[in-house]
């Protein structure tokens, strides 16, 4: 049960934005920006992964699996690479450029300072820009945000692959500032 | 030095982050504003004593050291406070409900699960309401992120308080994301 009253029976991070639209709002901004708008180079799917990979390290069930489910759908439907980057990031099917980005994303969920210039330069040595080592640390130290919220006030958090990858596939179409669908009315299959 | 080339390394701290990537600098500029002075049961006094705390105990110097400014800024202290609230604030007269939302925020710092239910029935039985809670939460939260963004990326910071009292200034009385 959530530490506190939310009056609201949506899942996760979501019971949190109908509790409080103030800060739902720039919240909501933030990572519509850092994960679904238009970047210079790296896709909607390179940067869920980032946030799923973090997720997962923070040890957070919500966002893992909303942002696993996000990234799938991103990927042209493909679990297989979600679930490699979980298991082992050295032998995932994605390029040496993410994999580095993915050591520094690792670097700032332990602490900022753990970032390293040898992880900065490993990560420029296969073509990482300015800016993509500045979204990575951005997205991982969102993530270090919105997983502690999430946990924090012990939101409710359904163990149910179907309703993850129903609000996954919204999000990656929709983006991150459309209502969502109540669970109770959501149209779930078994079979995915 | 940075970790990246910032377009003016001049800026401490966040700023030259914000200044590199104006895309993300908005929502977070929205989002300091909103959580530390926007409409709160707490006063943005408390709220940046939260957001001290926590930089605190995230080691980040720039982001402490400035929030303790503008929560001295707020509050009329001197810049003691700024030391005062890496010692746990046994100088500084605060109530036993921030007290008990500090409590809470440390244990958001270490990591969400941390937070029990007898944690948040302290903070109740000090006097908090379920959105007081909820904002400590956040702030908390979201000064996991600041911090490690300013780290993470590895920019500068002047080292003595007294460096940071008019910037604490003009966070607490202009605001975030407003020059």
């Amino acid at each position: 049960m959530p530490h506190i009253n939310l009056s609201n029976d949506y899942p996760g991070i979501r019971s949190l934005f109908v509790y409080r639209p103030e800060t739902a709002k720039p919240l909501n901004a933030l990572v519509q920006v850092l994960l679904h708008s238009p970047h210079p180079t790296l896709s909607a799917g390179e940067r869920e992964l980032i946030a799923t990979y973090v997720s997962n390290l923070n040890t957070c069930y919500y966002c893992t699996n909303i942002h696993g489910a996000i990234a799938k759908h991103q990927l042209g439907n493909d679990a297989e690479t979600v679930k490699a980057v979980l298991a082992n990031v050295n032998t995932a099917p994605i390029s040496d450029k993410l994999k580095a980005l993915l050591k520094i994303a690792a670097k700032v969920q332990s602490g900022g300072k753990n970032v390293a210039g040898l992880d900065v330069a490993a990560a420029i040595a296969e073509g990482a820009t300015d800016i993509e080592i500045h979204d990575t640390v951005l997205i991982a130290a969102a993530f270090c945000m919105y997983n502690r919220y999430v946990d924090g006030l012990a939101t409710w958090q359904p163990e149910n692959d179907a309703m993850y990858d129903h609000m996954g596939e919204q999000r990656a179409r929709e983006g991150y500032g459309t209502p969502p669908v109540k669970v109770s009315e959501m149209q779930l299959t078994t079979n995915n | 030095m940075a970790h990246i080339k910032l377009n003016n390394e001049e800026l401490p701290g966040i700023r030259g982050l914000l200044d590199f990537r104006p895309e993300t600098a908005k929502p977070l500029l929205a989002l300091a504003e909103t959580l530390l002075r926007g409409e709160s049961g707490l006063t943005s006094g408390e709220r940046e004593i939260i957001a001290a705390s926590v930089s605190y105990k995230n080691d980040c110097h720039f982001c402490h050291t400035s929030h303790a400014a503008a929560a001295a800024a707020h509050l009329h202290a001197g810049p003691e406070l700024i030391d005062d609230i890496k010692a746990g604030l046994p100088n500084t007269p605060v109530s036993g409900k921030l007290r008990a939302l500090l409590n809470v925020a440390h244990q958001v710092q270490k990591g969400g699960k941390h937070v029990t239910d007898e944690h948040i029935v302290a903070a109740r039985t000090a006097g908090a309401t379920d959105q007081e809670i909820h904002d400590s939460v956040l702030i908390a939260a979201a000064f996991c992120m600041f911090n490690r963004y300013v780290d993470g990326l590895a920019t500068w910071a002047p080292q003595p308080n007294e460096a940071y009292k008019e910037m604490g200034e003009r966070m607490a009385f202009v605001g975030y994301g407003k020059s």
